[in-house]
């Protein structure tokens, strides 16, 4: 019994770095396409994934450190990604974030 | 320039805008024994209300929300003042705290520390100096 709970153990620990080694990755090729990117629009689509990964990375190392304490981190950071897309895209769209007439 | 259709923009925005301030109202209040506290809950709900200016323009929310920000800024400061002075009427020292237990009708047996006065304070003069920078910048023309 001890055994079994043993090796599971392990087997969560590898699994969870080889996640976070495909995350790292994916971040990498991502940064490519913020560098890279032709246009601006490409840039903030990149940005977004590249935070979504790292909303992911923040649950990988909670689930490696087993603490439910970087929950809330999770959470914040996909609120401040959603607000920061959309200051981009009204930008690029408009030019202004906030309007000052109303419509 | 053609009127922008932001339908979905603003759709969305009722829907996170309560999310967005229930969640700053859970970071606030859980702050004494969990990651939390005054200043992220404070910077939440600001980043709620801005949400709310990008979707809604400048005009619409001075009609939703009546509230002058630089005011906020003086309130919280007095609140974070008062609370501490309140320690002076029991003996004590400058900024000293106490904690009670109570019995809450539906959520039994609390703990109610004065720390969340000066809390309060912090979280409201967050608010303010957050939405008076963000709305100084963004009515510069």
């Amino acid at each position: 019994m001890n055994n079994i709970s043993e090796i599971t153990h392990q087997l969560l620990i590898i699994t969870t770095d080889i996640c976070i080694a495909v995350i790292s990755i994916s971040i990498i090729m991502l940064l490519y396409r913020v560098i890279k990117g032709p246009t601006n629009p490409d840039r903030a689509v990149a940005l977004d994934a590249i935070g979504i990964n790292l909303m992911a990375l923040v649950g990988l190392v909670a689930v490696l450190l087993v603490t439910t304490q970087l929950n809330d981190v999770i959470l914040l950071t996909g609120i401040l990604l959603f607000i920061g897309t959309i200051a981009i895209a009204k930008f690029l769209e408009k030019g202004v974030i906030i309007d000052r007439e109303l419509d | 320039m053609i009127r922008a259709n932001d339908l979905i923009l603003r759709t969305t925005t009722i829907l996170i805008a309560f999310i967005l301030f229930g969640f700053s109202i859970y970071l606030f209040l859980a702050g004494h024994s969990a990651p939390g506290g005054g200043f992220i809950g404070g910077l939440m709900t600001a980043a709620a209300i801005v949400l709310m200016y990008m979707a809604y323009g400048y005009e619409a929310m001075k009609k939703i929300i009546p509230v002058n920000y630089q005011n906020l800024i003086t309130i919280g400061l007095a609140i974070a003042v008062l609370t501490s002075i309140g320690s002076f009427v029991f003996g004590e020292p400058f900024l000293s705290q106490t904690f009670e237990y109570f019995h809450l009708p539906v959520l039994g047996e609390k703990e109610l520390a004065t720390a969340l006065l000066f809390d309060l304070g912090v979280y409201l003069t967050v608010i303010g100096v957050t939405m008076t920078i963000i709305l100084s910048i963004a009515s510069d023309r």
